[in-house]
Protein backbone atom coordinates (compact mmCIF):
# COMPACT_ATOMS: atom_id res chain seq x y z
CA UNK A 1 0.00 0.00 0.00
CA UNK A 2 1.22 3.73 -0.99
CA UNK A 3 1.83 6.10 1.95
CA UNK A 4 -0.46 8.34 0.21
CA UNK A 5 -3.45 5.56 -0.14
CA UNK A 6 -2.81 4.56 3.69
CA UNK A 7 -3.20 8.94 4.51
CA UNK A 8 -6.41 8.62 2.59
CA UNK A 9 -7.94 5.92 4.15
CA UNK A 10 -6.84 7.52 7.85
CA UNK A 11 -8.70 10.06 6.52
CA UNK A 12 -11.66 8.41 6.15
CA UNK A 13 -11.89 7.37 9.34
CA UNK A 14 -11.25 11.56 9.92
CA UNK A 15 -14.73 11.90 8.07
CA UNK A 16 -16.63 9.44 10.69
CA UNK A 17 -15.83 11.51 13.28
CA UNK A 18 -18.54 12.31 16.02
CA UNK A 19 -20.27 9.87 14.29
CA UNK A 20 -22.02 6.30 15.04
CA UNK A 21 -21.16 3.09 13.17
CA UNK A 22 -24.20 0.21 13.72
CA UNK A 23 -24.05 -3.13 12.42
CA UNK A 24 -26.63 -4.60 10.80
CA UNK A 25 -27.62 -7.73 9.08
CA UNK A 26 -30.32 -6.89 6.19
CA UNK A 27 -30.53 -3.97 3.62
CA UNK A 28 -34.08 -3.34 5.54
CA UNK A 29 -31.54 -2.93 8.56
CA UNK A 30 -29.24 -0.96 6.75
CA UNK A 31 -31.99 1.63 5.74
CA UNK A 32 -32.90 1.92 9.21
CA UNK A 33 -29.60 2.84 10.50
CA UNK A 34 -28.99 5.32 7.54
CA UNK A 35 -32.39 6.71 8.30
CA UNK A 36 -31.47 7.01 11.92
CA UNK A 37 -28.35 8.73 11.34
CA UNK A 38 -25.26 5.97 11.11
CA UNK A 39 -22.19 7.41 9.65
CA UNK A 40 -21.27 3.92 8.70
CA UNK A 41 -22.65 0.39 8.69
CA UNK A 42 -21.02 -2.75 9.69
CA UNK A 43 -22.82 -5.58 7.09
CA UNK A 44 -22.16 -8.80 9.10
CA UNK A 45 -24.61 -12.18 9.25
CA UNK A 46 -25.26 -12.45 13.02
CA UNK A 47 -24.69 -9.59 15.33
CA UNK A 48 -22.56 -10.29 17.89
CA UNK A 49 -25.04 -11.07 20.40
CA UNK A 50 -26.06 -13.56 18.26
CA UNK A 51 -22.71 -15.38 17.78
CA UNK A 52 -22.55 -15.65 21.27
CA UNK A 53 -25.36 -17.97 21.49
CA UNK A 54 -24.83 -19.28 18.34
CA UNK A 55 -21.58 -20.40 19.07
CA UNK A 56 -19.21 -22.69 16.76
CA UNK A 57 -17.01 -21.37 14.05
CA UNK A 58 -18.06 -17.54 13.07
CA UNK A 59 -16.78 -16.54 9.83
CA UNK A 60 -17.01 -13.68 7.39
CA UNK A 61 -20.20 -13.02 5.79
CA UNK A 62 -21.84 -13.77 2.06
CA UNK A 63 -20.25 -11.29 -0.25
CA UNK A 64 -23.95 -10.84 -1.90
CA UNK A 65 -25.88 -10.28 1.72
CA UNK A 66 -22.80 -7.72 2.13
CA UNK A 67 -23.42 -6.54 -1.61
CA UNK A 68 -27.08 -5.96 -0.91
CA UNK A 69 -26.53 -3.83 1.53
CA UNK A 70 -24.11 -1.68 0.07
CA UNK A 71 -26.69 -1.24 -2.93
CA UNK A 72 -29.41 -0.04 -0.07
CA UNK A 73 -27.46 2.44 1.52
CA UNK A 74 -25.11 5.38 0.62
CA UNK A 75 -23.46 5.90 3.86
CA UNK A 76 -19.91 3.72 3.91
CA UNK A 77 -19.90 0.04 4.77
CA UNK A 78 -17.63 -1.55 6.77
CA UNK A 79 -17.58 -5.83 7.05
CA UNK A 80 -15.50 -7.97 8.97
CA UNK A 81 -13.08 -10.54 8.66
CA UNK A 82 -11.52 -13.07 10.99
CA UNK A 83 -7.89 -12.43 12.84
CA UNK A 84 -5.22 -13.28 10.46
CA UNK A 85 -7.56 -14.60 7.47
CA UNK A 86 -5.76 -12.43 4.85
CA UNK A 87 -8.18 -14.68 2.23
CA UNK A 88 -11.54 -12.92 3.59
CA UNK A 89 -9.85 -9.94 3.29
CA UNK A 90 -8.75 -10.08 -0.22
CA UNK A 91 -12.24 -11.00 -0.65
CA UNK A 92 -13.58 -7.82 0.97
CA UNK A 93 -11.41 -5.81 -1.09
CA UNK A 94 -12.54 -7.27 -3.95
CA UNK A 95 -16.25 -6.30 -3.54
CA UNK A 96 -14.68 -2.81 -2.86
CA UNK A 97 -15.85 -2.59 0.69
CA UNK A 98 -15.27 0.73 2.59
CA UNK A 99 -13.32 -0.36 5.28
CA UNK A 100 -13.06 -3.93 6.87
CA UNK A 101 -12.48 -4.90 10.68
CA UNK A 102 -10.23 -7.88 11.39
CA UNK A 103 -12.13 -8.67 14.27
CA UNK A 104 -12.12 -10.58 17.70
CA UNK A 105 -16.01 -10.89 17.21
CA UNK A 106 -15.44 -13.53 14.62
CA UNK A 107 -13.44 -17.25 15.36
CA UNK A 108 -9.63 -16.46 14.95
CA UNK A 109 -8.44 -17.79 11.85
CA UNK A 110 -4.54 -17.91 13.00
CA UNK A 111 -3.31 -17.54 16.46
CA UNK A 112 -0.18 -16.01 15.69
CA UNK A 113 -0.02 -13.35 13.09
CA UNK A 114 -2.25 -10.51 11.97
CA UNK A 115 -2.95 -9.84 8.60
CA UNK A 116 -0.21 -7.76 6.58
CA UNK A 117 -2.71 -4.77 6.04
CA UNK A 118 -0.01 -3.14 4.33
CA UNK A 119 -0.19 -5.10 1.97
CA UNK A 120 -4.23 -3.90 0.60
CA UNK A 121 -5.51 -1.17 -0.73
CA UNK A 122 -8.54 -0.68 1.42
CA UNK A 123 -8.32 0.35 5.48
CA UNK A 124 -8.80 -1.63 8.50
CA UNK A 125 -10.12 -0.83 11.29
CA UNK A 126 -8.72 -3.30 14.27
CA UNK A 127 -9.72 -3.47 18.08
CA UNK A 128 -6.81 -3.03 21.09
CA UNK A 129 -7.31 -3.07 24.94
CA UNK A 130 -4.63 -1.25 25.32
CA UNK A 131 -1.93 0.97 23.28
CA UNK A 132 0.75 -1.93 22.79
CA UNK A 133 -2.11 -3.10 20.83
CA UNK A 134 -3.25 -0.72 19.22
CA UNK A 135 0.09 0.39 18.24
CA UNK A 136 1.13 -3.03 16.93
CA UNK A 137 -2.07 -3.00 15.02
CA UNK A 138 -1.54 0.37 13.06
CA UNK A 139 2.41 -1.10 12.61
CA UNK A 140 0.95 -3.59 10.76
CA UNK A 141 -1.59 -0.95 8.87
CA UNK A 142 -4.74 -0.28 10.44
CA UNK A 143 -5.63 3.12 9.91
CA UNK A 144 -8.37 3.23 12.38
CA UNK A 145 -8.66 1.84 16.07
CA UNK A 146 -11.20 0.62 18.07
CA UNK A 147 -11.41 -0.64 22.02
CA UNK A 148 -12.42 -4.08 22.00
CA UNK A 149 -15.22 -4.05 24.78
CA UNK A 150 -16.36 -7.20 25.15
CA UNK A 151 -19.11 -7.42 22.12
CA UNK A 152 -22.66 -9.04 22.34
CA UNK A 153 -22.73 -7.99 25.76
CA UNK A 154 -24.67 -4.81 26.23
CA UNK A 155 -22.31 -4.59 28.89
CA UNK A 156 -20.27 -1.16 28.73
CA UNK A 157 -16.97 -2.51 31.06
CA UNK A 158 -14.47 -3.30 29.00
CA UNK A 159 -15.19 -0.90 26.71
CA UNK A 160 -14.35 1.49 29.39
CA UNK A 161 -11.44 -0.21 30.87
CA UNK A 162 -9.67 -0.34 27.47
CA UNK A 163 -10.32 3.55 26.58
CA UNK A 164 -9.29 4.12 30.44
CA UNK A 165 -6.19 2.29 30.08
CA UNK A 166 -5.34 3.49 26.57
CA UNK A 167 -5.97 7.09 27.79
CA UNK A 168 -3.74 6.75 31.10
CA UNK A 169 -0.93 4.75 29.10
CA UNK A 170 -0.48 7.91 26.43
CA UNK A 171 -0.70 10.07 29.52
CA UNK A 172 2.37 7.85 30.83
CA UNK A 173 4.37 8.48 27.25
CA UNK A 174 3.67 11.98 26.98
CA UNK A 175 5.60 12.92 30.38
CA UNK A 176 8.47 11.12 29.74
CA UNK A 177 11.71 11.67 29.36
CA UNK A 178 12.85 11.08 25.56
CA UNK A 179 15.79 8.94 26.51
CA UNK A 180 12.62 6.69 28.42
CA UNK A 181 10.81 6.12 25.16
CA UNK A 182 13.45 3.21 23.66
CA UNK A 183 12.64 1.47 26.98
CA UNK A 184 9.18 2.19 26.78
CA UNK A 185 9.34 0.85 22.50
CA UNK A 186 10.53 -2.28 23.67
CA UNK A 187 7.98 -2.91 27.16
CA UNK A 188 5.20 -2.57 24.71
CA UNK A 189 6.14 -4.72 21.64
CA UNK A 190 6.06 -2.00 19.05
CA UNK A 191 8.54 0.43 17.13
CA UNK A 192 10.17 3.28 18.16
CA UNK A 193 8.98 5.81 16.28
CA UNK A 194 5.54 5.00 17.06
CA UNK A 195 6.09 5.66 20.76
CA UNK A 196 7.95 8.90 19.49
CA UNK A 197 4.68 10.16 17.84
CA UNK A 198 2.68 9.44 21.02
CA UNK A 199 5.08 10.88 23.20
CA UNK A 200 4.80 14.07 21.06
CA UNK A 201 1.16 14.39 20.03
CA UNK A 202 -0.33 12.66 22.74
CA UNK A 203 -2.72 10.83 20.85
CA UNK A 204 -2.84 8.08 18.37
CA UNK A 205 -1.84 7.97 14.93
CA UNK A 206 -5.02 7.05 14.17
CA UNK A 207 -8.92 7.79 15.14
CA UNK A 208 -9.59 5.68 17.32
CA UNK A 209 -13.37 4.81 18.30
CA UNK A 210 -15.29 3.14 21.10
CA UNK A 211 -17.13 -0.27 20.62
CA UNK A 212 -18.55 -3.70 23.17
CA UNK A 213 -21.52 -3.21 24.74
CA UNK A 214 -22.61 0.03 24.25
CA UNK A 215 -26.30 0.34 24.72
CA UNK A 216 -27.69 3.62 25.61
CA UNK A 217 -27.25 7.01 24.62
CA UNK A 218 -25.76 7.09 27.93
CA UNK A 219 -23.02 4.36 27.41
CA UNK A 220 -22.12 6.64 24.49
CA UNK A 221 -21.60 9.86 25.93
CA UNK A 222 -19.90 8.16 28.72
CA UNK A 223 -17.66 6.87 26.36
CA UNK A 224 -17.36 10.23 24.06
CA UNK A 225 -16.46 11.37 27.65
CA UNK A 226 -13.70 9.31 27.90
CA UNK A 227 -11.98 10.10 25.10
CA UNK A 228 -13.60 7.97 22.08
CA UNK A 229 -14.29 9.45 18.90
CA UNK A 230 -16.84 8.36 17.81
CA UNK A 231 -18.92 4.63 19.09
CA UNK A 232 -19.47 1.39 17.18
CA UNK A 233 -22.67 -0.03 18.15
CA UNK A 234 -23.26 -3.50 17.84
CA UNK A 235 -26.12 -5.18 19.17
CA UNK A 236 -27.15 -2.61 21.53
CA UNK A 237 -29.92 -1.25 18.83
CA UNK A 238 -31.09 -4.09 16.44
CA UNK A 239 -31.72 -6.68 19.71
CA UNK A 240 -34.20 -3.10 21.37
CA UNK A 241 -37.31 -2.93 21.86
CA UNK A 242 -37.55 0.34 19.25
CA UNK A 243 -34.45 0.19 16.92
CA UNK A 244 -34.45 3.45 14.93
CA UNK A 245 -35.63 5.40 18.32
CA UNK A 246 -32.83 4.36 19.89
CA UNK A 247 -30.39 4.20 17.18
CA UNK A 248 -31.09 8.12 16.49
CA UNK A 249 -31.01 9.16 20.32
CA UNK A 250 -27.26 7.12 20.46
CA UNK A 251 -26.58 9.36 17.52
CA UNK A 252 -27.52 12.75 18.93
CA UNK A 253 -25.60 11.42 21.76
CA UNK A 254 -22.78 11.02 20.22
CA UNK A 255 -23.20 14.68 18.88
CA UNK A 256 -23.83 16.45 22.83
CA UNK A 257 -22.28 14.34 24.67
CA UNK A 258 -21.82 16.52 27.46
CA UNK A 259 -24.95 18.42 27.56
CA UNK A 260 -26.55 16.32 30.20
CA UNK A 261 -29.75 18.31 29.60
CA UNK A 262 -30.37 17.11 26.16
CA UNK A 263 -29.10 13.73 27.27
CA UNK A 264 -32.02 13.52 29.95
CA UNK A 265 -34.37 13.83 26.94
CA UNK A 266 -32.60 11.34 24.54
CA UNK A 267 -32.40 8.77 26.98
CA UNK A 268 -36.75 9.07 27.79
CA UNK A 269 -38.83 6.46 26.79
CA UNK A 270 -36.47 4.36 24.50
CA UNK A 271 -38.44 1.30 25.17
CA UNK A 272 -36.33 -1.60 25.97
CA UNK A 273 -32.79 -2.33 25.86
CA UNK A 274 -31.27 -5.21 25.06
CA UNK A 275 -31.32 -7.27 27.77
CA UNK A 276 -27.52 -7.87 28.13
CA UNK A 277 -25.13 -10.15 30.28
CA UNK A 278 -23.09 -9.29 32.62
CA UNK A 279 -19.06 -9.71 32.01
CA UNK A 280 -18.56 -12.40 34.77
CA UNK A 281 -21.25 -14.47 33.74
CA UNK A 282 -19.65 -14.75 29.99
CA UNK A 283 -17.37 -18.26 29.14
CA UNK A 284 -16.24 -16.78 26.07
CA UNK A 285 -13.88 -13.59 26.52
CA UNK A 286 -14.08 -12.59 22.73
CA UNK A 287 -11.43 -9.47 23.81
CA UNK A 288 -8.72 -11.86 24.88
CA UNK A 289 -8.19 -12.95 20.90
CA UNK A 290 -5.27 -11.72 19.01
CA UNK A 291 -2.74 -9.70 21.26
CA UNK B 1 -9.34 44.92 8.71
CA UNK B 2 -10.11 42.28 12.09
CA UNK B 3 -10.04 38.98 11.31
CA UNK B 4 -13.84 38.00 12.09
CA UNK B 5 -15.32 34.73 14.44
CA UNK B 6 -15.64 31.47 12.94
CA UNK B 7 -18.17 29.04 13.56
CA UNK B 8 -17.78 25.63 12.58
CA UNK B 9 -20.33 23.02 12.75
CA UNK B 10 -19.65 20.36 15.20
CA UNK B 11 -22.55 17.55 15.14
CA UNK B 12 -20.53 15.24 12.86
CA UNK B 13 -17.03 14.96 10.80
CA UNK B 14 -14.05 16.17 10.63
CA UNK B 15 -15.36 19.63 12.64
CA UNK B 16 -11.72 19.53 15.01
CA UNK B 17 -9.22 19.46 12.05
CA UNK B 18 -11.54 22.74 10.66
CA UNK B 19 -11.02 24.66 14.21
CA UNK B 20 -7.65 23.56 14.66
CA UNK B 21 -6.65 25.35 10.77
CA UNK B 22 -8.99 28.67 11.70
CA UNK B 23 -7.59 28.72 14.98
CA UNK B 24 -4.09 28.48 13.87
CA UNK B 25 -4.53 31.26 10.80
CA UNK B 26 -5.36 33.61 13.87
CA UNK B 27 -9.25 33.78 13.86
CA UNK B 28 -11.42 32.87 17.03
CA UNK B 29 -13.13 29.82 16.53
CA UNK B 30 -16.74 28.35 18.36
CA UNK B 31 -18.26 25.14 17.60
CA UNK B 32 -21.79 24.45 16.86
CA UNK B 33 -23.68 21.55 18.15
CA UNK B 34 -26.93 22.84 18.96
CA UNK B 35 -29.48 25.53 18.52
CA UNK B 36 -28.36 27.96 21.08
CA UNK B 37 -25.16 27.71 19.97
CA UNK B 38 -26.51 29.92 17.23
CA UNK B 39 -27.90 32.42 18.73
CA UNK B 40 -23.91 33.72 19.41
CA UNK B 41 -22.34 36.44 17.02
CA UNK B 42 -20.11 35.10 14.58
CA UNK B 43 -18.79 36.48 11.11
CA UNK B 44 -18.44 33.33 9.19
CA UNK B 45 -19.50 28.93 8.81
CA UNK B 46 -17.76 26.25 7.59
CA UNK B 47 -19.92 22.93 7.09
CA UNK B 48 -17.14 20.24 7.37
CA UNK B 49 -16.15 17.03 5.96
CA UNK B 50 -18.34 14.17 7.54
CA UNK B 51 -21.59 12.17 6.14
CA UNK B 52 -24.11 14.84 4.67
CA UNK B 53 -26.77 12.18 5.54
CA UNK B 54 -26.07 12.33 8.96
CA UNK B 55 -24.95 15.88 9.23
CA UNK B 56 -28.26 17.09 7.53
CA UNK B 57 -30.42 14.86 9.68
CA UNK B 58 -29.19 16.25 13.26
CA UNK B 59 -29.77 20.12 11.15
CA UNK B 60 -33.07 18.99 11.13
CA UNK B 61 -33.45 17.05 14.84
CA UNK B 62 -31.44 19.45 16.67
CA UNK B 63 -33.51 22.72 15.02
CA UNK B 64 -30.47 24.45 13.20
CA UNK B 65 -31.86 24.22 9.64
CA UNK B 66 -33.78 26.63 9.84
CA UNK B 67 -31.48 29.04 11.54
CA UNK B 68 -28.59 28.45 10.09
CA UNK B 69 -30.42 29.13 6.44
CA UNK B 70 -31.55 32.28 7.26
CA UNK B 71 -28.55 33.27 8.40
CA UNK B 72 -26.49 32.22 4.88
CA UNK B 73 -29.70 33.58 2.83
CA UNK B 74 -29.12 36.86 4.79
CA UNK B 75 -25.10 37.03 3.74
CA UNK B 76 -23.32 35.00 6.13
CA UNK B 77 -20.08 34.11 4.84
CA UNK B 78 -20.10 30.11 4.79
CA UNK B 79 -18.11 27.66 3.49
CA UNK B 80 -18.80 23.92 3.03
CA UNK B 81 -16.30 20.85 2.48
CA UNK B 82 -17.17 17.87 1.06
CA UNK B 83 -20.10 17.27 3.13
CA UNK B 84 -20.74 20.50 3.87
CA UNK B 85 -20.78 21.10 -0.15
CA UNK B 86 -23.67 18.61 -0.10
CA UNK B 87 -25.55 20.59 2.55
CA UNK B 88 -25.49 24.00 1.13
CA UNK B 89 -26.49 22.21 -2.83
CA UNK B 90 -29.89 23.32 -3.98
CA UNK B 91 -30.08 19.74 -5.94
CA UNK B 92 -28.23 16.29 -5.23
CA UNK B 93 -28.52 14.61 -8.19
CA UNK B 94 -28.66 10.97 -6.58
CA UNK B 95 -30.36 11.78 -3.73
CA UNK B 96 -33.66 12.66 -2.95
CA UNK B 97 -32.77 14.78 0.18
CA UNK B 98 -31.92 18.30 0.03
CA UNK B 99 -30.56 20.46 2.96
CA UNK B 100 -29.82 24.23 3.43
CA UNK B 101 -30.69 24.42 -0.54
CA UNK B 102 -28.26 28.00 -0.66
CA UNK B 103 -25.87 27.29 -3.43
CA UNK B 104 -27.27 27.19 -6.74
CA UNK B 105 -25.51 23.77 -7.89
CA UNK B 106 -26.27 20.45 -8.70
CA UNK B 107 -24.19 18.37 -6.44
CA UNK B 108 -23.40 14.56 -7.08
CA UNK B 109 -22.66 12.70 -4.14
CA UNK B 110 -20.36 9.76 -3.65
CA UNK B 111 -19.15 10.54 -7.12
CA UNK B 112 -15.71 9.00 -7.16
CA UNK B 113 -17.43 5.43 -6.16
CA UNK B 114 -16.24 3.73 -2.73
CA UNK B 115 -13.06 4.64 -0.66
CA UNK B 116 -10.78 2.80 -3.63
CA UNK B 117 -12.03 5.49 -5.27
CA UNK B 118 -10.89 8.15 -3.24
CA UNK B 119 -7.51 10.13 -4.16
CA UNK B 120 -5.21 12.71 -3.89
CA UNK B 121 -4.04 15.39 -6.59
CA UNK B 122 -3.04 18.91 -7.19
CA UNK B 123 -5.13 20.81 -9.11
CA UNK B 124 -5.73 24.57 -10.24
CA UNK B 125 -7.64 27.35 -8.53
CA UNK B 126 -8.64 30.38 -9.83
CA UNK B 127 -6.68 33.44 -7.68
CA UNK B 128 -5.13 31.57 -6.22
CA UNK B 129 -2.84 29.28 -7.89
CA UNK B 130 -2.06 25.34 -7.81
CA UNK B 131 -3.32 23.75 -4.30
CA UNK B 132 -3.10 20.07 -2.74
CA UNK B 133 -6.81 18.46 -3.24
CA UNK B 134 -7.67 15.80 -1.40
CA UNK B 135 -10.89 13.66 -2.05
CA UNK B 136 -12.59 11.30 0.28
CA UNK B 137 -15.78 9.57 -1.28
CA UNK B 138 -15.84 12.59 -2.62
CA UNK B 139 -18.94 14.71 -4.69
CA UNK B 140 -17.96 17.19 -7.40
CA UNK B 141 -20.51 19.61 -9.04
CA UNK B 142 -22.83 18.43 -12.44
CA UNK B 143 -24.11 21.82 -13.09
CA UNK B 144 -24.41 25.03 -11.73
CA UNK B 145 -26.43 28.08 -12.12
CA UNK B 146 -25.27 30.75 -14.80
CA UNK B 147 -23.56 33.39 -12.02
CA UNK B 148 -22.14 30.81 -9.93
CA UNK B 149 -18.17 31.23 -10.55
CA UNK B 150 -16.14 28.00 -11.17
CA UNK B 151 -13.10 28.07 -9.14
CA UNK B 152 -11.51 24.43 -9.59
CA UNK B 153 -12.00 21.54 -11.88
CA UNK B 154 -10.27 18.48 -12.03
CA UNK B 155 -10.30 16.33 -15.30
CA UNK B 156 -13.48 18.34 -16.72
CA UNK B 157 -15.41 18.17 -12.90
CA UNK B 158 -16.47 20.98 -10.99
CA UNK B 159 -15.06 20.96 -7.98
CA UNK B 160 -14.45 24.20 -6.46
CA UNK B 161 -17.23 26.67 -6.64
CA UNK B 162 -18.09 30.56 -5.46
CA UNK B 163 -21.50 32.24 -5.37
CA UNK B 164 -22.00 35.32 -3.52
CA UNK B 165 -21.36 34.84 0.23
CA UNK B 166 -20.82 31.06 -0.27
CA UNK B 167 -17.69 29.06 -1.47
CA UNK B 168 -18.01 25.39 -1.71
CA UNK B 169 -15.09 22.66 -2.83
CA UNK B 170 -15.29 18.51 -3.25
CA UNK B 171 -12.07 18.57 -1.62
CA UNK B 172 -10.83 18.47 2.05
CA UNK B 173 -8.36 21.82 2.15
CA UNK B 174 -8.19 20.92 5.99
CA UNK B 175 -6.56 18.01 5.26
CA UNK B 176 -3.67 19.25 3.70
CA UNK B 177 -0.79 21.91 4.96
CA UNK B 178 -1.99 24.97 2.37
CA UNK B 179 -3.85 27.62 3.37
CA UNK B 180 -5.23 29.33 0.75
CA UNK B 181 -8.65 28.23 0.30
CA UNK B 182 -8.91 28.98 4.49
CA UNK B 183 -7.13 32.26 4.11
CA UNK B 184 -9.53 33.33 1.01
CA UNK B 185 -12.71 32.30 3.35
CA UNK B 186 -11.36 34.58 5.78
CA UNK B 187 -10.95 37.21 3.87
CA UNK B 188 -14.14 36.84 2.80
CA UNK B 189 -15.01 37.06 6.76
CA UNK B 190 -13.52 40.00 7.41
CA UNK B 191 -14.93 42.53 9.43
CA UNK B 192 -14.95 45.97 8.36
Amino acid sequence: MSEDRYTLNKQLAQMLKGGVIMDVTTPEQAKIAQEAGACAVMALERIPADIRAAGGVSRMSDPKMIKGIQEAVSIPVMAKCRIGHFAEAQILEAIEIDYIDESEVLSPADDVYHIDKKQFKVPFVCGAKDLGEALRRINEGASMIRTKGEPGTGDVVQAVRHMRRMNSEIAKITSMREDELYEEAKRLAVPYELVVYVHEQGRLPVVNFAAGGVATPADAALMMQLGAEGVFVGSGIFKSGNPAKRAAAIVQAVTNYQDSRILAELSEDLGEAMVGINEQEIELLMAERGL
Amino acid sequence: MEKGKIAVLAVQGAFAEQMERVSRLGAECIALRQKADLMQDFDGVILPGGESTVQGKLLVELGMLEPLRDKISKGLPVMGTCAGLILLAREIGNDAHGWLGTLPVRVRRNAYGRQLGSFHTEGMVRGIGTVPMTFIRAPYVEETAQEVEILARIEHRIVAVRYQNQLGTAFHPELDADNRIHEMFLAMCEKG
